[in-house]
């Protein structure tokens, strides 16, 4: 992926919604086909990202988890 | 010389840990609460008193009563604290010096970050806001209600949906419910955080004819146009907009330079104590805890943090930890609700609606100011039965 993150938002050690809450926030200062990275640890997190990018019409293009971190990264829609 | 303990804010926390500590420690420690209205404010009643339930006078009383004897109460808004210095100013010019210092001061309400919202809408998570809905319920004749969440972290998560299952129960009393549509705006895709919990609420909502709006994390409002519109990119039409106002930590703690960017204090999970600071801990709704916000949540904590403070004055290691542990109960109407429990480890198993949940809440409200404020309300009784049975037929050790 040749494209540069555009934002980084730390939800490390919050609880939904918040994280869904703040990206919400987040995303509406980017532009369209920027990209949002989410960190959590939430383990709610990992479907409330997919649903909300799914209903906001947002593309979360990657959903990972290394060591306890979740991390998301949505495109912009 | 006994030990100064000094415990900001006279709520249930604040007032709890203060007559636990003076009980504990007796002529080992002189306890003074500031508060600075010196009025004791039953929070969990707002929502009767907007529903015509109950009245203010019921929900609030003298601190002075609520605490012991030997608890000092200083009647002062404290303004700034010197953790280095050991001390507290407050605003009348006056200082307070502490060798424990505990923060129960709770949450702000900010409506002004929310475009439009104190114009446009409703709420009751004050006394006086809870008394001009109850006024503007008793003009209404029918019409949109949408009732939504303005911020987050937000003071008794389970409110919102209390508030609709208890407005659809009003309504209809009245003979209006049929005139009416009513619409719960969650910030998620669910009706409530908690998983297992919205499982139980969302049948029920349905029945009762309450829809649901997803994914609608409140902006701003636009009173003229009668419309409230979501980061999101969505937009509700109302008659009738009910919100919880966005939160954030007090003044005092934004003055201090203790807390985070919203104000909440950076505390341990276990200790309660607050990061980066020496013998100063803090309970209740300005914590940066990822837990409810909640009486009950500052119920739980305040005997952890006078044991603590107990176990330092009289020189033995604290061994009291919080566990993380909530009760709430979940009114949904028709006199019957259900409780959420649950701790760090331990996500709530929610029964099935009841009348005993409704009673215990009821019983809970009536017995309030006997019993938690003096702590005569065992832990073991908040509890529940260790071994009680869940709907699935596991037993639940929440």
């Amino acid at each position: 992926m040749s494209a540069t993150i555009a934002k980084t938002l730390d939800m490390k050690g919050f609880a939904c919604p918040l994280p869904i809450a703040k990206t919400a926030q987040a995303i509406r200062e980017l532009d369209v086909g920027d990209l949002l990275e989410v960190l959590a640890t939430d383990p709610g997190s990992v479907p409330d990202f997919a649903a909300w990018s799914g209903s906001t019409g947002h593309a979360l293009i990657e959903s990972t988890e290394t060591d306890g971190v979740f991390r998301f990264l949505i495109r912009k829609g | 010389m006994p030990a100064k303990v000094v415990v900001l804010g006279g709520g249930v926390g604040g007032t709890l840990a203060a007559n636990l500590l003076a009980k504990e420690l007796g002529r080992d420690a002189k306890v003074t609460v500031v508060d600075p209205t010196g009025m004791h404010v039953y929070q969990p009643g707002f929502l009767y008193l907007a529903l015509g339930q109950a009245n203010g006078r019921w929900l609030a009383r003298d601190e002075r009563t609520l605490l012991r004897r030997d608890v000092d109460l200083a009647i002062e808004r404290a303004v700034r604290i010197h953790p280095d210095a050991g001390t507290v100013q407050l605003e009348r010019g006056g200082r307070l010096d502490w060798d424990y210092l505990v923060i129960a001061t709770g949450a702000r309400l900010v409506p002004d970050q929310i475009p439009g919202l104190s114009e446009g809408a409703f709420g009751f998570y004050s006394l006086e806001d809870a008394e001009r809905l109850r006024e503007e319920l008793r003009r209404f004749r029918g019409g949109r209600v949408k009732v939504g969440i303005a911020g987050i972290p937000y003071k008794c998560p389970p409110a919102p949906v209390e508030f609709v299952f208890m407005l659809d129960q009003y309504l209809r009393r009245r003979g209006l419910r049929e005139r009416s549509e009513i619409t719960l705006l969650s910030p998620l895709n669910r009706a409530f955080t908690i998983e297992s919990a919205s499982k139980v609420i969302q049948p029920i909502m349905q029945k009762r004819g309450i829809e649901l709006e997803t994914f609608f994390n409140v902006e701003s409002v636009d009173p003229s146009a009668g419309t409230v519109s979501s980061l999101e990119g969505d937009k509700a039409e109302y008659d009738l907009l009910v919100l919880v106002p966005p939160h954030r930590g007090q003044e005092l703690i934004d003055a201090s330079h203790l807390g985070d960017a919203s104000g909440w204090l950076p505390t341990d999970r276990h200790t309660l104590e607050v990061a980066e600071t020496e013998r100063i801990f803090a309970i209740g709704d300005g914590t940066d805890l990822p837990i409810s916000k909640s009486g009950s949540t500052a119920h739980f904590e305040a005997p952890v943090v006078a044991s603590r403070i107990a176990s330092l004055v009289k020189g033995t290691a604290p061994r009291s930890n919080y566990g993380g542990r909530v009760m709430c109960f979940l009114e949904t109407g028709d006199g019957r609700a259900t409780s959420l429990r649950f701790d760090y480890e331990h996500p709530p198993v929610p029964p099935q609606p009841n009348r005993v949940w409704h009673v215990a809440k009821w019983l809970f409200n009536r017995l309030y100011w006997e019993t938690v404020p003096q702590g005569r309300i065992p832990e073991t009784a908040m509890r529940g039965s260790r071994n009680e049975v869940n709907d699935d037929g596991e037993r639940s050790e929440s």
